[in-house]
């Protein structure tokens, strides 16, 4: 039965239908890469949709209610609600706003957003849509285009506090950059390779997840990205309580939604890097053994994907928890925490990353220790040589918390619970009642009334 | 109050770093119609105006016109978010003009409903002044809270907001049944509710960060300025009305008065906190020693106070709250004037915000929580 159902698994069955009707040239440079693009976009957008339900569910059990329930069965059709409702909306652009710029900067950051999915590997084999061997540039390239949504819309806007929240983007955006793009250098030492599917290929061959031997670049990066894509925590360039809404105050109906489409699709870009690059992309152990080795290819793709989604969801789940737990940054402290706490862990992360990869190198074949098996397609280590890395790259997590609280010791964030004080509590005597118990007579200091001369 | 100096001209605007930013009267956290005109260098807080008046219903003046009992409805509508102590107010000054002997009943049930007002009253500010600084979860969590209390008020008063509690000289009705125990449970579960508050911000980091040294106010300013309520306490200044001149049944119950010693917004927000708590403290031993008996005195028909002036005032959740009368003997009063705790602790917004962010600004509008039916009344 179940090769049965792998004959209308997507490439086979869709391949023998053009072929009936289109060249193969036409098919495999023309119609497959529309195909592709259509149904990554399609996905993704009903993806981050869910998302938005998702976290109004999640959100509403934190807070002790219900959450959507009226819009079918547990309200599962609101997304589809609200986006009729958005796309029926109004379209406004204010008065002396740039109307050129302020209506084409939804579109530069939903295609920002989109684009990066281009070379992820969702699966194996037909998973992949491209496999760029310079995939982690591309990714990086492309996100920094996001920022330049937010500041066109902020600007055009001409409205002060959508250009506070544009510069507050662009600036904050900018900073945790570096970060983010520093955090992925350790696991990119260990794959010896920029192209995402050669990532996780490291991973599948080596039989470990890249969180192991760099717990402290997932971290970095996970922050970083939350503050990329200004979910909160870091939300200050739609501070709704201070900026009314950043950089999309003006915006409405259909243009407004694309930026709110865009931070999910964003959400869900990053989530599916930190999948590939630290949580082993597809992979998970024994569903190879269990479908591809027993012939049923298509299954194992489709299985993959599915898993890949359940690891960018559980991602998805830490942005929503944070954002439904903690208080919003300061502008000021966020620039803090990039400068001060981020570009340098990364960058000791950088350089722990080297010292293990150097440790196990020159480890090997001393007194008989064997702990590097092959460095031909990528740094692949033996069991010794896995635990060696991974003893290092955790306690790298103490080194840079130590190393940096050396460098921060002195600042005001770093002192915080020394500063606040408690309470006192104190049994203040009690004067005299204002109510007398007895019947109180009226006032002694009787003035007479002014006569009401109106 | 202080001026702004607008930049008006062609010049000003574009030559100078600065930029004047109206946040406000339509903004989601100046907690109603306040207009903040704020001058900015960047994000720097410069200089400051407040702009009030948007929600001005002339209560005072429409006092003049009416016969005394018809103007406690009017006073419920000063501080909506505390309804109860704003009427008590009032009739607490008329009674003592008339030197009206109000029956103990009475006065225990005023005091457990005014402390379950504050104790609304400053969830509503908690989770007004959390969803400012980002925490969400706290706000919902604080009206859930509330809720309990509004029902409370729903069976007693009828209304959940503007109740309407108070008769001069007493009560309209006595408790309903089962006063007792709705107040008793919610008493019951709240500690451990403020437990959970203080879990999710007192020792986070990001709310420290945020909070701590923000807004300072010394305890020589905060008096100069005339802050009371909470907002004085934090500056570690020891005045409570309650204390000082014990009105309704304060004078019977024990309670301690937090306070705080920086002066920010987080010793603000500890000793509102606290406050909360005693506030409980005071209405279980309100509720256990609640005596028997009839809960209106004997009043005239027209109340006609003797001519003469009184103050009277009342520890609001706000802050102190008072009332001056003036009566010439006839059934309506001469003059009124309200003492608005929210007006004058807004006078302390300007020295708390200069130098910080435009985000420490909410803040601080939080921390002091306003509400603007009092400062416009």
């Amino acid at each position: 039965m179940i090769n049965a159902l792998a004959y209308f698994a997507p490439p086979s069955f869709l391949d023998w239908l053009l072929l009936k009707y289109f060249s193969p040239e036409t098919v495999n440079y023309v119609l497959w890469p529309f195909i592709q693009i259509g149904a990554v976009v399609t996905i993704i957008a009903v993806y981050a949709l869910y998302a938005t339900y998702a976290e109004r569910k999640i959100s509403a059990f934190m807070q002790a209610r219900l959450g959507p329930m009226r819009v079918g069965p547990w309200g599962l059709l609101q997304p589809l609600a609200d986006a009729l409702k958005l796309l029926t909306k109004e379209d406004l652009t204010p008065d002396k706003a740039d109307p050129y710029i302020f209506k084409f900067a939804p579109y530069i950051a939903v295609v920002a957003a989109f684009v990066v999915l281009a070379v992820i590997p969702f699966a194996p084999n037909w998973g992949v849509i491209t496999d760029v061997n310079i995939g982690i540039l591309f990714v990086l390239s492309i996100s920094s285009v996001g920022v330049l949504a937010l500041i066109l819309a902020g600007w055009s806007s001409n409205s002060k506090y959508a250009l506070l929240g544009g510069l507050r983007s662009s600036a904050q955006m900018i900073s945790y950059e570096v970060a983010l793009g520093l955090s992925l250098v350790g696991a990119l030492m260990f794959a010896r390779t920029l192209s995402l599917s050669g990532i996780v290929a490291a991973q599948g061959r080596d039989s470990i997840w890249f969180f192991f031997y760099q717990p402290l670049g997932l971290f970095i990066f996970l922050v970083s990205g939350i503050a990329e894509n200004n979910r909160a925590p870091f939300d200050l360039p739609e501070a709704e309580s201070e900026l009314v809404a950043g950089f999309h105050t003006e915006y409405s109906g259909m243009r407004w939604s694309l930026f709110f489409m865009a931070e999910y699709a964003a959400m869900v870009v990053v989530s599916a890097i930190a999948t590939t690059v630290y949580l082993g992309g597809w992979y998970l152990p024994f569903v190879y053994g269990l479908t591809e080795e027993r012939g049923f290819h298509n299954l194992y793709v489709i299985l993959s994907i599915i898993i890949f989604m359940i690891k960018v969801a559980v991602l998805l789940y830490i942005y929503f928890w944070l954002r439904w737990t903690l208080p919003r940054f300061r502008y000021d402290q966020l620039m803090d925490i990039g400068w001060k706490w981020m570009i340098p862990s990364a960058l000791i992360n950088v350089v722990l990353s080297a010292i293990a990869i150097f440790a196990v190198q020159a480890l090997d074949g001393w007194s008989g220790y064997r702990t590097v098996e092959s460095v031909r397609d990528g740094l692949d280590l033996t069991r010794t040589g896995k635990i060696i890395v991974i003893i290092i790259g955790w306690s790298g997590l103490f080194i840079t918390a130590g190393l940096l609280s050396v460098i921060n010791w002195r600042s005001r964030d770093f002192n915080l619970k020394k500063q606040r004080r408690k309470i006192r509590l104190i049994d203040l005597p009690k004067g005299r009642p204002a109510i007398a118990p007895a019947a109180a007579t009226a006032p002694a200091t009787q003035t007479p009334a002014p006569a009401p001369s109106e | 109050m202080h001026q702004v100096e607008i930049a008006t001209t062609r010049e000003t605007l574009y030559d100078s770093p600065e930029m004047v930013l109206n946040m406000g009267p339509q903004h989601p956290s100046t907690h109603g119609v306040l207009r903040v005109i704020l001058r900015l260098d960047g994000e720097t807080v410069i200089d400051l105006d407040c702009d009030i008046g948007y929600l001005h219903r002339g209560m005072e003046k429409i006092a003049e016109n009416r016969q005394y009992s018809m103007i406690a409805p009017y006073w419920d509508r000063l501080d909506y978010i505390a309804a109860v102590s704003n009427g008590l107010v009032w009739v607490e000054t008329v009674e003592q003009m008339m030197g009206l002997e109000v029956p103990p009943r009475a006065h225990y049930i005023r005091t457990i409903l005014t402390e379950l007002n504050r104790i609304a009253s400053h969830l509503l500010w908690l989770a007004t002044h959390a969803l400012d600084i980002g925490a969400f979860t706290v706000l919902l969590w604080a009206l859930r809270e509330r809720e309990e209390i509004l029902k409370i008020f729903e069976r007693q008063f009828g209304a959940r907001l503007t109740c309407h509690a108070w008769r001069i000289g007493g009560m309209p009705n006595d408790a309903y049944d089962g006063f007792e125990r709705d107040v008793r449970q919610f008493i019951n579960n709240f500690p451990k509710r403020v437990e959970e508050y203080e879990t999710v911000l007192s020792e986070n980091r990001i709310w420290l960060s945020r909070t701590v040294g923000i807004g300072v106010i010394p305890a020589a300013d905060a008096i100069a300025i005339g802050l009371s309520g909470p907002a004085l306490r934090g500056s570690g200044v020891a005045w409570d009305v309650r204390k000082a001149r014990p009105y309704a049944a304060y004078a019977d119950m024990d309670f301690e008065v937090p306070l705080g010693e920086n002066g920010d917004t987080y010793d603000r927000y500890l000793v509102r906190l606290e406050e909360m708590r005693q506030s409980r403290r005071i209405v279980e031993q309100a509720i256990t020693r609640l005596p028997d008996g009839p809960v209106m005195a004997k009043v005239p028909k027209i109340i006609k106070p003797p001519a003469g002036d009184y103050y009277h005032s009342i520890e609001a959740p706000k802050g102190e709250l008072g009332c001056y009368l003036v009566a010439d003997g006839t059934s309506s009063p001469h003059r009124v004037r309200v003492r608005p705790p929210s007006l004058i602790n807004l006078q302390a917004l300007r020295q708390m915000c200069i130098g910080h962010l435009v985000a420490d600004v909410v803040a601080i509008i939080g921390t002091l929580d306003i509400v603007l039916g009092e400062i416009d009344r």
